[in-house]
Order: C-alpha cells, then sequence, then structure tokens
C-alpha cells in the first residue's frame, strides 16, 4: 500500500449546518509525498484536514488512513499514531509547562516506556534544533521556536504523516521559514510524509503536488507547475500566484519570452540571464 | 508590566530542601501542619518556631520573605487578637472599666499569633523550594490511590498544569488588550472604584473569549496526540527516593513527637 492517506467520495456536513462543508471528495495522498493543500477562507482545509486523524468521520463516502477506517472507533489510536497535527496558534497547542515536557506529551499518554521516551524526547528536539531549549518554559520561546515544540511533539510520536494546518500564520519571516525548513528536513531526510495547509504561495511552490480546494470541492490537483501557471483559474478562485510566477506571465505577455511554469526565484533569475546571454 | 508577577513564588536554588522528592516534601508539610496544631502552651510552639528556622536556614531563603506572605493577613491576625485579649477571662492584669485585659487571654493570644505565623512560613517553604511542575506531579503520584474511592486525580492534576501552562499566556494577552483599549481612549487610572471596574469590562470580556477558543483548540491538540485521560498513561519523569528524603522524613517525625512531648509537660493555656 503506497498511499498513507485515501479518501473516496467523502462527504462532511457540521450538525446544524445546511450545507456541505466538503462535499464529494476523492483524494489520494502518496507515503513520502508534500502536498500543499490552497484554498480560500471557509473552503474547507481544515474540515479535510481534520479527517486525516479522525477528529472528524465522513457523513458520507469514506477515509482511510493507512488503510484503517477512520470510522473505527476501537483503532483511533492507531490512527493518531500515524498521522498527527500541527495547527497555527503555537500557544494553544502545547500542554505542558517546560518543552521537554509538552514533546513527552504525546508518548505518555501511549503508554511508552520512561527511558525510550527520553531518547526519543531528545531526539526529536535534536531533529528541529530545540535540544537547547528542553528545560524552557513555552512563553520564553519565539512563535518559530514554539512551533518547532509542536513539531517535535509530533515527531516523537513517529508518525509517518504530519498534516500542519496554516502552521506559519500567525509567524513573522524569520518564523516562517524555521518552520518551512524543519518540514522540508522531516520530509526529506526523514521520510515524512507532509500535508501543508497553507495561504502562503510561496510555500506551496515548493511541494510536490498542490490541491486547490473551493467551496468543499477539490477543484485543482496537479504539480506547482502546472498549478500556478493557470493564473486566471486561481484568480476567480480567490487565490494569487507566487509573485515570480507573476512577473514571469507579465513579462511573456509584454513579448520577452520566459518559460511557463517559472516557481522560485532563482528559476527566474536562471532564466533571464540564459535569455540575454543569447541575445548578444 | 503585568508579567512581573511571579506564580506560586518559587525560589530556584540547589539546597538540600530543594532537592528533596517533591511527594516526601508534600507529607513533610502535612507533618509539620500537625506540629504547629498540637502545642497549647506559647513555649512548645515556640519549639516549633525554632524548627522552621532551622529550616529557612537550610533552604538558604532568607526569613524576611516570610514577612510578603504574612502581609495579606495581617487584618485577620490582628483583629482576633484584639477579640482574645480582650474577652478572655482569667487573672485581670489591666482594668479599663469596660473591658479588661487578662493573663490568659495575653497566653492565648500570643499562642495563636505563633501558629499562624509558623503555619504560614512553613508551608511557604514549600512552594519556595518546589517549582509548580514538580509540586503538581507530587500531588498527582501521592494522592493517586484516591482514584480508586472517585477522587479525579489525574483529571484534577492535569489542570493545574494547564493552567500553570496558560498563566503567563494570559496575564500576556490581558496586557496587550489593556494596551488596545488604551489606544481607543480606554482611561483605566482615574475615577471612583465604580468607574474602575466598569473600566475593566472592556478587558475581561475579549480575554474570556480568547481563553474559551484556546480552550478549544487545546482540547482538539490534546486529542490529536492521543490524549485519554490517565488510564494507562506513563510518564518520561520517574520519581525516585533517596536516602536524603528518608533522613528528612526520621528527623520531622523526631520533631513532631518532642512536640507531643514537650506539650505533655507543659500546662496549656486553655485551662
Ligand atoms: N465547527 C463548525 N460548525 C459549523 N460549521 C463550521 C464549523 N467549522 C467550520 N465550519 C464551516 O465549514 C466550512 C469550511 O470551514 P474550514 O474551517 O474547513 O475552512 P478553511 O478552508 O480551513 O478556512 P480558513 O482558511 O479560514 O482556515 C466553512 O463554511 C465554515 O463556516
Ligand atoms: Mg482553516
Amino acid at each position: 500500500m503506497d498511499n498513507i492517506i485515501q479518501t473516496e467520495g467523502l462527504s462532511f456536513r457540521y450538525e446544524g449546518s445546511d450545507t456541505l462543508a466538503l462535499n464529494n471528495i476523492t483524494l489520494s495522498i502518496e507515503r513520502g509525498s508534500f502536498v500543499a493543500v490552497l484554498g480560500h477562507n471557509g473552503s474547507g482545509k481544515s474540515t479535510l484536514a481534520k479527517h486525516f486523524n479522525a477528529i472528524l468521520t465522513p457523513t458520507e463516502g469514506s477515509c482511510h488512513i493507512d488503510g484503517i477506517d477512520t470510522r473505527e472507533q476501537d483503532r483511533l489510536y492507531d490512527i493518531r499514531r500515524r498521522v498527527g497535527m500541527v495547527f497555527q496558534n503555537p500557544d494553544n497547542q502545547i500542554v505542558a509547562t517546560l518543552v521537554e515536557e509538552d514533546v513527552a506529551f504525546g508518548l505518555e499518554n501511549l503508554g511508552v516506556e520512561p527511558q525510550e521516551i527520553r531518547r526519543r524526547v531528545d531526539q526529536a528536539l535534536e531533529v528541529v534544533g530545540m535540544e537547547a531549549f528542553k528545560l524552557h518554559a513555552p512563553h520564553q520561546l519565539s512563535g518559530g521556536q514554539k512551533q518547532r515544540v509542536a513539531i517535535a511533539g509530533v515527531l516523537a510520536m513517529r508518525t509517518e504523516c504530519i498534516v500542519f494546518d496554516e502552521p506559519t500564520a500567525m509567524l513573522d519571516p524569520r518564523g516562517r521559514a524555521e518552520v518551512m525548513e524543519a518540514m522540508k528536513h522531516l520530509n526529506r531526510n526523514h521520510g515524512v510524509t507532509v500535508v501543508l495547509i497553507t495561504h502562503f504561495m510561496d510555500e506551496a511552490a515548493q511541494c510536490d503536488r498542490v490541491v486547490v480546494m473551493d467551496s468543499g470541492s477539490v477543484v485543482l490537483d496537479d504539480s506547482p507547475e502546472r498549478v500556478f501557471t493557470q493564473i486566471g483559474a486561481l484568480r476567480s478562485l480567490g487565490l494569487d500566484v507566487p509573485q515570480v510566477t507573476e512577473f514571469a506571465d507579465l513579462m511573456r505577455r509584454s513579448g520577452i519570452n520566459l518559460p511557463e511554469g517559472i516557481l522560485t526565484e532563482e528559476a527566474c533569475v536562471a532564466e533571464i540571464e540564459k535569455l540575454l546571454t543569447a541575445r548578444q | 508590566m503585568l508579567k512581573d508577577i511571579t506564580i506560586g513564588q518559587y525560589f530556584a536554588g540547589d539546597s538540600l530542601i530543594h532537592r528533596l522528592d517533591p511527594r516526601i516534601k508534600l507529607i513533610l508539610t502535612m507533618l509539620y501542619i500537625a506540629m504547629v496544631f498540637i502545642p497549647t502552651n506559647p513555649a512548645g510552639l515556640i519549639a516549633v518556631a525554632l524548627f522552621v528556622v532551622a529550616c529557612y536556614g537550610v533552604s538558604g531563603i532568607s526569613l524576611s520573605t516570610v514577612r510578603r506572605s504574612l502581609k495579606p493577613i495581617l487584618p485577620i491576625v490582628v483583629f482576633t487578637t484584639i477579640l482574645n485579649i480582650f474577652f478572655i477571662e482569667g487573672r485581670v492584669l489591666v482594668n479599663l472599666g469596660f473591658v479588661q485585659i487578662t493573663y490568659e487571654g495575653l497566653l492565648v493570644s500570643a499562642l495563636m499569633v505563633l501558629r499562624i505565623v509558623c503555619l504560614i512560613a512553613g508551608t511557604s517553604l514549600l512552594t519556595y523550594t518546589t517549582s509548580p511542575i514538580a509540586l503538581t506531579d507530587a500531588i498527582e503520584r501521592l494522592f493517586a490511590p484516591m482514584r480508586r474511592i472517585g477522587v479525579p486525580v489525574h483529571e484534577l492534576a492535569m489542570m493545574m498544569t494547564i493552567a500553570l501552562r496558560f498563566i503567563p499566556t494570559l496575564i500576556e494577552e490581558t496586557d496587550k488588550i489593556m494596551a488596545a483599549q488604551k489606544a481607543r481612549g480606554a482611561d483605566m487610572e482615574s475615577g471612583g472604584l465604580v468607574d474602575r471596574v466598569r473600566a475593566l469590562i472592556p478587558i475581561l470580556v475579549p480575554l474570556f473569549v480568547s481563553a474559551f477558543r484556546r480552550a478549544l483548540d487545546l482540547a482538539t491538540a490534546m486529542e490529536c496526540r492521543c490524549y485519554r485521560g490517565g488510564e494507562g498513561r506513563t510518564r518520561m519523569r520517574q520519581m525516585q527516593l533517596m536516602p536524603r528524603d528518608m533522613v528528612a522524613l526520621v528527623v520531622t517525625v523526631a520533631g513532631l513527637a518532642g512536640v507531643i512531648m514537650l506539650n505533655g509537660w507543659l500546662p496549656s493555656v486553655y485551662g
């Protein structure tokens, strides 16, 4: 089985609401991939994310995590030790009064042996580069550092997949860079599957795959290069494109022959240099 | 400015008392409370006072810190002392006509004041030398057997931990809200009592709304990390009794026995 997450015609309606928050979503997330989920406010991203570790269960259709149906109540903890979640507000997800105790929280809940907890906590803190802060209180940390502690807490549980729900929304640029770096590191060097919900297009551009949602449905699902070239479609969905992509598009329209699918500044600079040397 | 407030008044340190197992420290504190309530003669309490002064000496915490803890209850102490001095009958020392001061009255008042001072000084030493986290942990472990009679020990300890975790966050938030309301022209420093209390409303309402939001978010985050109550939960940090804990226990029990014996000898002020 190489899909860690598999939904089949998943629909979801919040109790007391008469519209579907999710409408017939069929989506699979491959093990080891790095997937971005985009969509304007209220398009259902967080609702979908909460299905990935059985905080919510489908009203219709199904959601399987590593082959386990999320509706199987007695396998709830099997699901949650496979898929972890990191949320937007770093303050509201740290439980304990010391960094290392917070990282240990999930493992303590799972009933792991004390020495093994110690080992895994130290390891997880090292991976996110927070080992120097293990005896600090959470309120002594910056936003980016708190978010890395939250990541370590999930990592220590050895989840195969981590779903990030706008983890950088409340951070300054430096904190955002720290967290983005940590996510990429986990994905590349530790084989963790990452699902990243974000409003920042430059973050989405760094992923392997981009899923765009609109009013509860998946409307686009492709590589970042192909998604971000559909500038008109994205605009009509209330989304932006990365600045460089927009820049390249404007250049193209004014007759300068830049290729499509430019997502990073480096790629853009390289293409422009190529054009200039070709002209000489 | 609110950030300066410290909760629980823990003074980090490395003294013998700091290093005692927090569970033992809780038990010692309970023994000590018994020690404070047994004497029926001021002389017995003076012995207890000497014991607590010795403990402060070992802990390296200055006795003057106790003064601050005593301040809030000073009015109650003064009030009951006055009542005791004037209304206990016995050998009259001073006669003011409508009231009289008696020898017995003075003894009972002295006993009571000493008792309150000893009680506050001794129990404060627990919070001065034990971090709030260690204390919460100790309460959970020490009272774990009470789960069998239906006391939600784990839940209470978890609530204390979360409260300790969020106090600094909420204090910071209060600061921010106050600054925001001041920027909109709210006046919090002038006017009478009613005006000032009214000025708190625009601070408390947003604070409560945000606290509830945080609580909901935190509950979801805890669920995501497989929290399911105290059942089957292990702890990373283990507590282990050391020889020093046993020594402290023996010394305190001996002290308690001494106080009981001394009290048998001395005449009771209650007649
Ligand atoms: N607890 C709830 N009860 C009822 N309706 C809800 C609840 N939470 C969300 N909704 C509704 O479900 C829809 C999808 O919300 P969701 O939070 O999943 O959107 P989102 O894409 O995460 O938005 P955002 O970018 O603002 O985080 C919205 O219309 C929202 O109003
Ligand atoms: Mg959301």
